[in-house]
């Protein structure tokens, strides 16, 4: 019996456009059999679109690329946690993320955090108040990228290198 | 184990620098042997840059790897955040040659190799197993009889295959550093659920990672809480900042958000001031008077 059912799911997943993107070959995706454990356990999703068990069902089906839902996980980690299949459900949507920014489809306030990272080495850069705040409770200057001009210009070359700013521009 | 290279992130010596002071002074009273990690730049942060493109999460990750193995010692992280992108990426890197090939291609451009030599902590986790939480207890000098609401926070627990610190579903490690400081970690409804800010929300749903943020704020409140302890600066931007805006929309807390750092900082003797919560968007001036008297209380104690 365990067979047919074997044969009948290939049967049905080869009558199925499969789009599984490369980098998520091994997230077993297709072992998923819609219980919704996942959507259960969304604290993002109680007050969202986000539904994980339908973007997983819809991941295999079509290209979501353009879905904002994607973009609602907070990335918890609480769907690939109690996921009874063990499907690493969270890093699916951060694999299915960057399939999207491949394709353009990036956030305008995401797209100004890269562009943090790739001027000043943060995503969360030092602004003048701050600067203040730190001298009068007796703190000298961070002493990251921002105080060393050399290490600075050496994230810029990798970020250069991986061709991260093409990606993000 | 190795000496320790403070790693700062962002959010700590650009938003509340208060913490990076806390912690200073909790390492050195601790006796631990730690110094800068210097030149160390975003970790970068997993919520964007670990969805954008995994080769240049590493990438960068793997920078400040690099600079804590020059040091010879291990990374201590005060964030959440900053444990995932690092932890996650140096066990990456580690177990994967494929991608650790393609890391120190890229690493070669700046004359920078990652060889895997060093391991990346957490203060909490840190703390929990060097030191534990019955020792710690004998150190305070100011126990402090308030309720505490102790927020883990997502990334210090899961994936709990990676972090090794047992079920994420009803921790207790966190909660037993906390009570060693004479706080009583009071139980509430989604103790371990999100607080809203991670993977990107934050910076493009605001609102909407502010709902998240709510639902636990009701249910702190309801349990009756002096203040929220975390460990974490973005949760704590978030629960800071997010009551500023839920009191625009008419919804009052005012429940100080104090790192783990400032905690312990205050139950060594040190002021609010001192640990920088004052530097905090939500000032509750009962809480830090509360404190002050628990303090003053203990001087007059001991001298007696």
């Amino acid at each position: 019996m365990g067979n047919v059912l074997h044969f009948m799911i290939s049967l049905k997943v080869l009558n199925t456009s499969i789009h599984i993107i490369p980098a998520m070959k091994n997230s077993e995706i297709l072992t998923c059999f819609q219980c919704g454990t996942c959507t259960g356990s969304c604290p993002s999703g109680k007050y969202t679109s986000l539904n994980v068990r339908r973007i997983i069902k819809d991941s295999i089906k079509k290209d979501i690329s353009d879905q904002l839902d994607l973009w609602m996980c907070t990335t918890c980690y609480n769907c690939q946690e109690r996921c009874p299949r063990g499907i690493k459900v969270t890093d699916a949507i951060l694999s299915l993320r960057a399939q999207a920014v491949k394709k353009g489809s990036i956030l305008p306030a995401h797209r100004a955090v890269c562009k943090f990272l790739i001027e000043m080495g943060h995503a969360v850069p030092i602004d003048d108040i701050h600067i203040t705040i730190r001298e009068k409770i007796g703190l000298s200057e961070p002493e990251t990228v921002r105080k060393y001009p050399q290490a600075l210009k050496d994230v810029k070359t990798l970020l250069e290198s991986c061709g991260f700013n093409e990606l993000v521009k | 184990m190795k000496d320790l290279s403070l790693f700062l992130g962002c959010v700590i010596p650009n938003r509340y620098p208060g913490i990076e002071k806390a912690t200073r002074l909790i390492l050195d009273r601790l006796g631990i042997k730690w110094r800068e990690l210097k030149e160390a730049s975003c970790c970068p942060a997993p919520g964007i840059f670990r969805s954008f493109d995994k080769v240049t999460w590493l990438t960068i990750a793997s920078r400040n790897i690099v600079l804590a193995e020059e040091n010879n010692t291990d990374i201590l992280t005060i964030c959440n955040g900053c444990f995932s992108s690092l932890m996650d990426a140096n066990n990456i890197l580690k177990n994967d040659a494929v991608l650790r090939n393609e890391v120190n291609l890229h690493l070669k451009k700046i004359n920078k190799e990652y060889k895997g030599t060093i391991e990346v902590r957490h203060i909490i986790e840190f703390l929990h197993k060097e030191i534990g939480a019955k020792n710690l207890n004998k150190l305070i000098e100011k126990p402090l009889e308030i309720r505490v609401a102790v927020h883990y926070g997502c990334h210090l627990l899961k994936p709990t295959k990676d972090r090794l610190l047992g079920s994420a579903e009803c921790p207790v490690f966190f909660d037993d550093l906390v009570e060693a400081t004479g706080a009583v970690s009071v139980p509430y409804e989604g103790k371990t659920s999100c607080c809203g800010a991670g993977g990107g929300v934050r910076s493009a749903m605001l609102e909407t990672s502010f709902k998240m943020t709510e639902y636990k704020l009701d249910r702190m409140k309801k349990a009756g809480v002096d203040c929220i302890v975390e460990a974490c600066p973005f949760c704590h931007l978030q629960y800071d900042g997010g009551q500023a805006e839920l009191e625009k929309a008419g919804k009052t807390y005012n429940i100080p958000v104090v790192h783990y750092s400032q905690l312990l900082g205050l139950a060594f003797g040190y002021t609010s001031e001192e640990v920088g919560l004052h530097l905090n968007t939500v000032r509750n001036p009962e809480f830090e008077s509360k404190i002050a008297q628990i303090q003053n209380k203990n001087i007059f104690v001991s001298r007696v």
